[in-house]
């Protein structure tokens, strides 16, 4: 709870960095400030005390802390990525505030106990992403982006509004405890049919969030014509909120109806795997493949939520894998973000990296070793846990074809290892990376190595 | 702890390569690799002493909420391999000082990666180890294809990847079944080498088919077995000698290794069912790749289409799960090692000094340098298992050993020996006989490290063809133990 005060105090304060002129100081006051709010989070682990504030609006339980968590530190680490993307720009402050308030919105959705809390934090984290998805004003892409994401996020708010409407006419409550009281009061199949339409709405609604297909459309475009560092932010810490939403939201608050919605999962699930990786090997632009890729991870992680629900499987395994492909995904958009400043995002932009800056190259070989699920990475344990899961279901096929995209991934993530090592590029000089940046990409691949090498801490913090 | 020292050595040493500048790294990879064999064969002695020493196993909590070890340990079948690893790892480094390569810190470094994880893979004890070995294995020697290869490595090597690493996931999903039917009675998970055993024991047979396969799959990639053989011969052309020193001597057995320990215990009813399929397929694979070795030009592709045969034969003998043909295959796993690296410096040799490896190109080096031709015949015929060879002990044990399974895949396997005869032959006759053809080509002497690799090769195939007395007390005994732990 106090993390999110904090992270909405330090929003506000940004806005006023311009007016009272410490602009310069703003910087390291943000960066302290999720740092504060970290440790804060932190602290609440063990004090099951407060979980409920605002009229059981809103509650840091375990399971919201620990996506917090997750966030915050993506967010820090972001920010020191993002350093001189701010720098060179006179609506810093705005982009600044933009970005902490869309972080607010994250948090909400992690600990979200009705359902107006849910709708705030889906839109808290939505507009801003819309405005910074277009914060290149100048460049058409970007604006696209924007336009895009608006209009598409717009059309999932409505979905996820009327979904919400209708549940409240077959509960009458926005509260997530009443709506799964009144749903296990009655028999099975007695809930009007409109509360199901509503459920399957609430569900598109997320999907689109996590952008699982067929409700992706929007994402390759919008990763591509978006500032990188945005990009990153998007495909990050927007990933890891949607998900503690939809697992409080449906494993939570629909557990009685698992039935109607988890039918559809293993279809969204084969779906994406199957379109995401295929698509990701014919991109030709590395941005675009990441976007693809992400689609695929989250088909990964959605097997989680499919595994739980219907046999009792942990859900370390979904926390696990969140701050795995966050933490590898901040390292891998820190490289490509130096390496396309030029302005071409192909792999050949990665040509001859190896010679080029041979430490980013040996980062980011790690990052797409771990994205594509090789010992010893956090990125394979995350594999090797929701595999070990599924296993326990029915789903066996779908294992089967979690693996076969796996593989076809791997050749999209060796793509670039290739780029790097293998082909030459006409340039010779250094590429050269600002210190801090360079600080950030070891550490996040030092912490994917370690993650790999130690994982139980992470996956028996939350082994409920 | 002997065996995790074994692990952590090349580890610590391929760190220290990495540091390092020029031609100190070579020589420094070569120390350390020497150590390690050294170390190794301190292992082995402490192992005849006593095969059940507390010193040589280490059994430590990973995950501990997963069940998951890291423990390591020895018996017959593994030290074996493991002074494969070590006796080949230097000989592979020494046969590379007349290569210049570039960034020659991390390629000695990737070696020495390598070998950390070939030897893990050879003494795990724990299912999940054991995978995370055998995936690591993967990574250096891609790179090394990678960075050091012949043309068109990109494509070729980025085949080769993803090909085992499919492979690979079958198997951890196969291992995780496994894992997931652990524990039975008690509830608690584990992944020790034992409960995974018993757990495939308890299945059914369909269940252990569908086990049998997932795991068989990466094996047989690895070996390779036909028809999952196609990544294998532009692989071992495209990579660095080296690199297909590594592929061939040393990482295949990590196939043939696999069947042994991690399959034949756990899925015996399964064996039963598929197990002549899988012979079935080895043996095609034999003939199929003969008949093509026969074709060839390239001389590199020659031994890496032979290669494919003799795994053929090895696997075949294995999946016949009897006394003769698992220890047949053991004592062959270490003769092809060492020839296949001696034949791969020849071909290395042969391009290096004249500048080309088609057969048709060459002729008459004999009479430019008989020492040459000397060290080659002697691992040639090793390699066509010639009695008093290295190579003969082993074929005929897994001949017998096929033949106790069925007569009519015996004399097809046996066919192997023929037509390795015939390719064998015919490409020394071109390479070495006749006369010097009308392009001319020079051929000097040898240089000492070459020298120094092909004539300890060559001692160590007229010593065990002579005597292979301790390699089959090693052997024999393993092999015992675990058919009985199949009944």
């Amino acid at each position: 709870m106090k993390g999110l005060l904090i992270i909405s105090g330090l929003g506000i304060l940004a806005m006023l960095a311009e007016i009272f002129k410490f602009k310069k100081l703003l910087f390291p006051l943000v960066l302290l400030g999720v740092l504060a709010a970290y440790v804060f989070n932190f602290m609440e682990w063990n004090n099951p005390l407060n979980i409920a504030a605002f009229d059981n609006m809103i509650g840091f339980d375990k399971i919201a802390l620990a996506f917090s968590g997750v966030i915050l530190a993506t967010v820090f680490f972001w920010f020191i990525m993002a350093n001189d993307y701010f720098e060179n720009d006179t609506n810093m402050v705005d982009h600044v505030s933009l970005v902490l308030f869309a972080v607010v919105g994250a948090l909400m959705l992690t600990a979200f106990k009705n359902m107006t809390t849910l709708f705030l934090g889906v839109e808290i984290m939505s507009i801003p992403l819309y405005v910074l998805a277009a914060s290149k004003k100048k460049d058409i892409k970007s604006n696209e982006a924007g336009f895009k994401y608006l209009i598409m996020g717009s059309f999932a708010s409505a979905f996820l509004l009327f979904g919400i409407a209708l549940i409240y006419g077959a509960t009458g409550s926005f509260d997530l405890m009443q709506i799964q009281a009144a749903v296990s009061n009655h028999a099975a199949g007695g809930m009007p049919v409109f509360f199901y339409a509503g459920v399957i709405m609430l569900l598109i609604a997320m999907l689109f969030k996590v952008s699982a297909a067929p409700f992706h459309f929007w994402a390759p475009d919008v990763y591509q014509g978006s500032p990188t560092v945005i990009t990153a932010l998007m495909s990050t810490v927007v990933k890891t909120a949607a998900f503690a939403a939809i697992l409080r939201l449906f494993l939570i608050g629909f557990s009685g109806v698992s039935e109607v919605w988890s039918t559809i999962l293993p279809i969204i699930i084969a779906l994406s795997l199957v379109i995401a990786n295929f698509s990701a090997a014919m991109q030709i632009n590395v941005k675009r493949m990441l976007a693809y890729s992400s689609i695929s991870h989250a088909a990964f992680m959605l097997m989680v939520v499919l595994a739980n629900v219907r046999s009792n499987a942990t859900l370390g395994a979904l926390l696990y894998y969140s701050l795995a492909y966050s933490i590898g995904s901040i390292a891998a958009f820190g490289v490509l973000y130096n390496v396309t400043k030029k302005g071409d995002e192909s792999f050949d932009a990665f040509n001859g990296l190896g010679k080029r800056n041979p430490l980013m190259a040996a980062c980011m070989t790690i990052a797409m070793l771990s994205l594509a699920g090789i010992p010893i990475t956090a990125g394979f344990f995350a594999k090797y846990f929701v595999f070990a899961i599924m296993i326990g279901t029915a789903y066996k096929w779908l294992l089967i074809l979690a693996i076969l995209t796996s593989a076809v991934g791997v050749y999209y993530y060796l793509k670039v290892i290739i780029s790097m090592y293998f082909r030459t590029s006409a340039e010779t000089e250094e590429v050269h990376i600002e210190l801090s940046q360079k600080t950030v990409i070891i550490l996040t691949t030092i912490i994917t190595l370690a993650l790999g090498l130690v994982p139980g801490f992470v996956a028996e913090m939350f082994s409920f | 702890m002997l065996t995790g020292l074994l692990i952590v050595l090349p580890l610590v040493a391929a760190l220290l390569v990495f540091l390092t500048k020029g031609n100190t790294a070579r020589s420094l990879a070569l120390v350390a690799s020497v150590a390690e064999f050294a170390l190794s064969l301190f292992v082995f002695f402490q192992f005849k002493n006593d095969p059940t020493a507390n010193t040589l196993s280490l059994n430590c909590t990973w995950v501990q909420s997963m069940g998951i070890k890291f423990a390591v340990g020895l018996d017959g079948i593994s030290l074996l391999l493991v002074l494969l690893t070590t006796f080949l790892v230097p000989l592979i480094i020494l046969s590379s000082f007349k290569n210049e390569y570039h960034k020659p810190n991390a390629f000695y470094g990737l070696i020495l990666v390598m070998q950390m994880a070939l030897v893990g893979v050879f003494t795990a004890n724990d299912g999940f180890l054991f995978y995370v070995f055998w995936e690591l294995a993967l990574i250096p020697i891609y790179f090394i294809c990678l960075l050091w290869g012949g043309d068109d490595r990109g494509k070729i090597t980025l085949k080769f990847f993803i090909y085992t690493l499919s492979g690979s996931l079958f198997m951890l999903i196969g291992l995780i079944y496994l894992y997931s039917h652990t524990g039975y009675g008690s509830g608690i998970r584990s992944w020790a080498i034992n409960d995974l055993y018993t757990a495939g024991r308890s299945l059914n047979v369909d269940q252990q088919s569908a086990v049998f396969w997932m795991i068989f799959l990466a094996f047989a990639i690895k070996m390779p077995i036909f028809p999952l053989h196609t990544w294998q011969p532009d692989t071992y052309v495209v990579a660095p000698t080296q690199g297909t020193m590594l592929l061939s001597g040393i990482m295949l057995k990590m196939g043939t290794f696999g069947v042994i320990k991690w399959l034949l215990p756990i899925a015996p009813l399964a064996l039963e069912k598929w197990g002549g399929t899988a012979i079935l397929l080895s043996t095609i694979g034999i003939i199929y790749a003969s008949c093509i070795a026969i074709a060839q030009k390239d001389f590199k592709r020659l031994i890496a289409y032979s290669s494919i045969a003799h795994v053929g034969l090895i696997s075949a003998g294995i999946l016949s799960a009897n006394q003769q043909g698992v220890q047949g295959a053991v004592i062959q796993m270490l003769s092809h090692g060492v020839n296949v690296v001696g034949l791969f410096l020849i071909a290395d040799i042969l391009l290096r000094h004249t500048g080309t490896r088609d057969i048709d190109k060459l002729g008459g080096i004999r009479n430019m340098n008989g020492q040459f031709s000397v060290l080659f015949l002697i691992i040639l015929l090793g390699s066509v298992a010639l009695p008093l060879t290295n190579g003969f002990i082993g074929e005929f044990l897994l001949l017998n050993g096929v033949y106790q399974y069925s007569a009519y895949m015996a004399a097809f396997a046996g066919l192997s020996v023929i037509l390795g005869a015939v390719y064998m032959l015919r490409g020394y006759q071109k390479i070495m006989l006749g006369e010097k053809p009308s392009t001319g080509i020079e051929f000097g002497s040898l240089a000492t490290s070459d020298k120094v690799v092909l004539i300890t090769i060559c001692a160590v195939i007229i010593a065990f063809g002579v005597y292979p007395k301790p390699l089959n007390d090693l052997a024999e005994p393993a092999v015992k133990a675990l058919l009985s732990n199949m009944k």
